[in-house]
This record gives structure tokens, sequence and C-alpha cells, in this order.
């Protein structure tokens, strides 16, 4: 009974093919979209994901804030190097303390310049953003201490100033001093916030402070907390050590901010995922106009129908076949639909993620669910003109013109 | 002694609408009819002789009243049950053919037979049987479109005996044809009755009813004239 209801189904389907098509085309882009949005908002939570990852695991990054004072908003005092040394010196549990303090400069090298920005740091710094050089090496201990004139650079400074040479060794200008390239970093890429990782320069911190800045402050202090150790707990720690330094008495507020890049993580994460469903959600709108749509088609089809429905019931059919003839119908309609869609999102999502280089990222399940939702509109919106049409009385119906 | 007939009608009255508005289309129809008669019902337009093919085509039901179809209560069965009992027993034959469109003469013909879940290949012979009945074996292919109204008339017939039903219902089945063609149709239903099947036909032209047994005349949702089976 099923398979004759099916192949009657595709016989009319075959009949009205362009009716056929411009009815499931709503499902067709109702499917796609949901299953596209789905698929690009996957794409960007790993992007996220990966990107937070790559700016190292375990991170806490210490600046200093703005404080309030009579309702006058003025920054706080910076930081200075003994506040690195203090975090790591009284938290146990830190792997890796890196001071930095940053500025924006214009750098030299031969005829070419670029824009960049110049950090000054520890070795540390390379633990704590799990960092290592792709030619040459990071400063050491003693250089740092010395406040030698060296630099590691970012692939995109090597590319802008030094194109296919290699800058190990040579000399880069900025303001009025020079430093000597000892090391290239290897390439982190885009941030997912649009933000090029590789478009800097490091350098020891004293060489900075001396030689760029002109005083002791340190911008910011990021810390690493050893792996599997709560970040939660040290955020706490080195709250109370900062007040603590910072001489802060119990009813005033931190004049700093502690950032935790794996809640960072989450959050953005969450972000992205909050956007997928919402996207998914309208797309899902979609889905159900082009049900309607299904319905309205088979509403008049059944009307067209009339005295072919009279024809099924003269000649003996019950009201079940006749019911489940209709209902058929709408559900091969609204899968065929489905299938198209599911073959237009893959289409879509493969051409979209690289044109957004996002990766891709084919969750079967919502492909799954977006198709047995398809099949599910075809029940919900034929079973009403298929119910039409099995309730007709087959006298009137044979009567109709 | 006669046999118990195939179909009787005992009292039946069949009304439409309530109040002052009813109106008594059939008023206590009495009537029998043996297997294997060829009957033809008729009357003037309005004289319920349509509502009482409706009613003997189990297709309504009467207000009250007794049916018996085959010693079967029709009268109280269910809508499901009647059609069954139209599956299996009865064939229609309609004024308006009422074919299937853009749909073979021979997918027209198997259509009664899907519902009596056959498979393809059977479905297929027994149409093209029912077919060569009517002299059709040449335009199987054709759609109603295709064919002349005395050639669809014929499909229509093919599509009511694929099933070797008891009865055929033929509700008017040359109004729509000229005199040639509905002589053609009345030679097929004559055969048809010569090998066993009972015919009942509402017509109104005496040509086509010379044909029948048997003439029941229909005034005023009461028979008034009703000759005795030559059987």
């Amino acid at each position: 009974m099923i398979w004759n209801a099916l192949t009657l189904a595709i016989r009319e389907i075959r009949r009205n093919l362009m009716r056929s098509f411009l009815t499931v085309l709503g499902i067709v882009i109702g499917v796609a979209s949901v299953i596209t949005m789905v698929t690009l908002g996957s794409g960007a939570t790993l992007q996220v994901t990966q990107d937070v990852a790559s700016l190292g695991s375990n991170l806490l990054s210490i600046r200093p804030g703005q404080r309030m004072s009579m309702g006058v908003r003025s920054s706080a005092a910076a930081f200075k190097l003994d506040d690195a040394l203090a975090i790591q010196r009284d938290i146990r549990g830190v792997k890796a303390v890196a001071p930095m303090s940053s500025a924006a400069a214009t750098i030299i090298y031969s005829n070419e310049n670029w824009s960049t920005t110049l950090h000054g740091t520890t070795t540390d710094y390379f633990t704590v953003r799990e960092w290592d050089t792709e030619l040459g090496r990071t400063f050491t201990e003693t250089e740092v201490r010395a406040g030698r004139a060296l630099c590691v650079i970012g692939t995109t400074i090597q590319e802008e100033l030094f194109g296919t040479l290699n800058p190990v060794g040579s000399k880069i200008r900025f303001n009025k001093m020079a430093c000597q390239v000892i090391g290239v970093l290897e390439s982190k890429g885009q941030s997912s916030f649009g933000s090029d990782q590789d478009d800097l320069i490091l350098m020891p911190l004293k060489t900075f402070q001396r030689r760029i800045s002109g005083n002791t402050d340190v911008g910011r202090i990021q810390v690493a907390i050893q792996e599997g150790l709560d970040t939660a707990d040290y955020q706490t720690k080195i709250e109370s050590l900062m007040r603590e330094r910072r001489h802060l008495s119990d009813n005033e507020e931190n004049d700093f901010s502690i950032m935790d890049m794996k809640e960072i993580a989450s959050m953005l994460s969450n972000i992205t995922k909050v956007l997928t469903m919402l996207l998914g959600a309208v797309a899902a709108v979609s889905l159900l106009v082009g049900g309607i749509g299904i319905m309205n088609i088979m509403l008049v089809s059944v009307t067209e129908r009339t005295r072919e429905i009279g024809i099924r019931l003269a000649i003996g059919a019950l009201e079940k076949e006749v019911l489940l003839q209709f209902l058929v119908e709408s559900i091969v309609l609204s899968s065929f639909g489905g299938l198209f869609g599911i073959l237009l999102a893959i289409f879509a999502s493969y051409g979209l993620s690289v044109l957004m280089s996002i990766p891709l990222v084919f969750n079967p399940l919502i492909i799954l669910l977006a198709f047995a939702f398809s099949a599910l509109i075809g029940v919900i919106f034929g079973y009403f003109p298929a119910r039409k049409a099995a309730r007709l009385d087959p006298i009137v119906a044979l009567r109709h013109e | 002694m006669m046999n118990q007939p195939l179909i009787e009608f005992r009292q039946i009255v069949k009304t439409y609408g309530t109040g002052l508005a009813q109106s008594t289309v059939l008023n206590g129809i009495d009537l029998k009819i043996q297997e294997g008669e060829f009957i033809a019902i008729m009357g003037h337009s309005g004289s319920g002789k349509s509502t009482a093919l409706n009613i003997l085509g189990c297709l309504d039901t009467p207000t009250s009243g007794h049916y018996l179809f085959d010693g079967m209560q029709v009268e109280s069965m269910t809508t499901g049950q009647r059609a069954l009992l139209r599956r299996y027993y009865l064939g229609f034959v309609f004024q308006g053919f009422n074919l299937l469109n853009r749909t073979s003469a021979l997918e027209n013909v198997e259509l009664p037979l899907i519902y009596r879940g056959m498979s393809s290949k059977q479905r297929h012979e027994l149409a093209m049987d029912a077919l060569k009945t009517v002299g059709l074996e040449d335009y199987v292919d054709h759609t109603p479109g295709e064919l002349s109204g005395g050639q669809q008339q014929r499909v229509a017939i093919a599509r009511a005996i694929v099933t070797q039903p008891k009865v055929l219902l033929a509700d008017e089945p040359t109004g729509n044809l000229d005199t040639a063609r509905s002589l053609e149709i009345m030679e097929i239903l004559s055969n048809l009755n010569q090998k066993g099947i009972t015919i009942i036909m509402v017509t109104h032209e005496e040509d086509m009813a010379a044909y029948a047994d048997r003439h029941i005349l229909f005034k005023d949702g009461q028979i008034v004239s009703k000759e005795e089976s030559g059987l």
C-alpha cells in the first residue's frame, strides 16, 4: 500500500514538475540556510577556540586599570618589574611570568619602513605564549639582564622588510636606536579579532625601558599557570597579592584587571554559539514558511483533483488510503526539498567557508535533523489537505467540475 | 419460487434537509433485482432515479428503510465497509466518463486493481483483458484527451469490469454520446450482461432502455411502473 502510494506520489510530482519544484523551493532554501548557518557557525566557533588556544593556555593577563576617585577617572599607577618578580616568587604553581611594555614604532631597514608594535619583555614571554622561533634564537636571561640591543621579529616584519632574505644578523632601526635581529618567530596567523599576531617586534624589557619608553613602567604582566591547575584560584591569589603591593584598602576597588584567557575563550565561543543558534532559528522560520507553501499547494492540488478523489472513492478506495496517498505525496515533496537543500548547503558552506577563511565543520547530526524536519513538515502540512481529500463525499466529488 | 434477490430495497426513504426545508427524494421504494438482470431505471430529472442509483451503488445511505445486498445489510454499514463492498462487488460507469486525465487508458483501467493489492504484472494482464473486451487493445497508451468520447466511455467500462464485479452501475452512460457511439456502448453492456454481470442503468432514452430486460420508472420519488422480471 505504501509502495503504491509512493509510486503514485512520484508520478503526480513528475506530472507537475515545474509546480512541484516551485513548491519545494521554500523547503530547499530553508534546509539549505539552516545547515549553512549552523555549519559556518560551528566553523567560526572552532576558529575562535583555536585562536584563543594559540594565545597560550592557562594564561592570565594583568593590566593596570583606571581608578575612580571623587568621580574623576584617572589611570592607575603602572606595574614595575618587581611586581612580576613578586608573583613569580610568592605564588606557587606559576609556570612563568612575563612583564611587558609596548609602544608603536616605525622601523626601518635599508630603504623599507613599516609601522608595528614593539614589546619589551623577558625570556618568560616565550614560555607564556608557548611560542618559539622559526629562524635564529630567542634572547637569553643574561642578554635581558644586560639590556642588549637585540630583537626577535614576527614573520610579517620579515616579509615586509626583508622579503625572501634571511633577517638574522641584520640591524633594523627605529627612532634613534638600532638593534640586531637574532630570530624570527613562528607564524601564528590572524587572531579571531582580525589582528595580525605576527606583526610585532620583541626585545629585552630593560632595553625597551632604557631606549624606547624612558621609564621603568611595565604595561602588563602575563602569567602562565601550570597545567591542570584552576586559573580562577590563581586569579584570586594574584588579585590579593597585587592589592597588597599597591596598598589598596578594603573599601577601595581594584585599580588593575586580571583577564583569564580561558574565560575569554569560553565567552567568545559562547557568543558564536548563540549567534549560530540565532541564525539557525531565523533560517528555521524560512523552513516553516516553506511548509506553509507546501500546504497551500497541496490544498490547491486536492481541489484540482476532487474528481479524481471521487473516482478513487467510488471504485472502493478507503478514506485512509486516500489520506495516505496525499500524505505520502507531500512527504515525498518535502523530502525531495530537503535533499536538494542539503546539496545546496554543502556547496554554499564550502564556498562561504573558503571565502570567510574559516574551517569547514560539517555536522552530520544537523544534516540528518534538517532532513528529518523537512519530512516532518511534509507530515504536518500535508495532513490537513490529505484529510480534506479523504473526507470528501464521493457523490459531491464526482459532480465537481 | 424465486431465488433470493441479489439486491433488495425495503421501504427506502431518502430525505434532504430538516424542518420546512425538508424534501423527500425517495418515498418508500421497494425493489428486488435478481442476479444477471439488465435493468433500466427511467424517469424525469428530479424523479429520484439518480439518488436511487447512488444508494444502490453504496455511495449514499438511505434515511430509513432496509437495503440488502447479497444478504448483507448495507444501511447499517460504516463508510469503510461500504467502500470495501464497492471495491469487491460493484463497478461504476458515469455519464461524464470520469477518467483520470493525463493518464493512459491502461493505467486508468489498472486503477481499481491497485486497491486490491495486486502485483503490477497481474494488474497489467487483467487490464489488457478488460481493454480487449471493449475493443481498445490498440489504444492502451492513449490518454483520455487523445480518445473520442465513445472510446473514453469504453475505457470507463473496462475500468468498471476489470475487477469482475457482480453488478455494473451505469449512470446515463450514453448521455454524452451520439447515437452510433451510444449503440456501440449498449452492445458492449449487452454482451457483458450475457456473460452474467448484473447491469443497472439509469437512462432517459427509450432506444437505450430497449436493451434492458426490465424497466423501472421513477416519478416523484416513487416507482410507478415495475415490469416483472422475465427470469
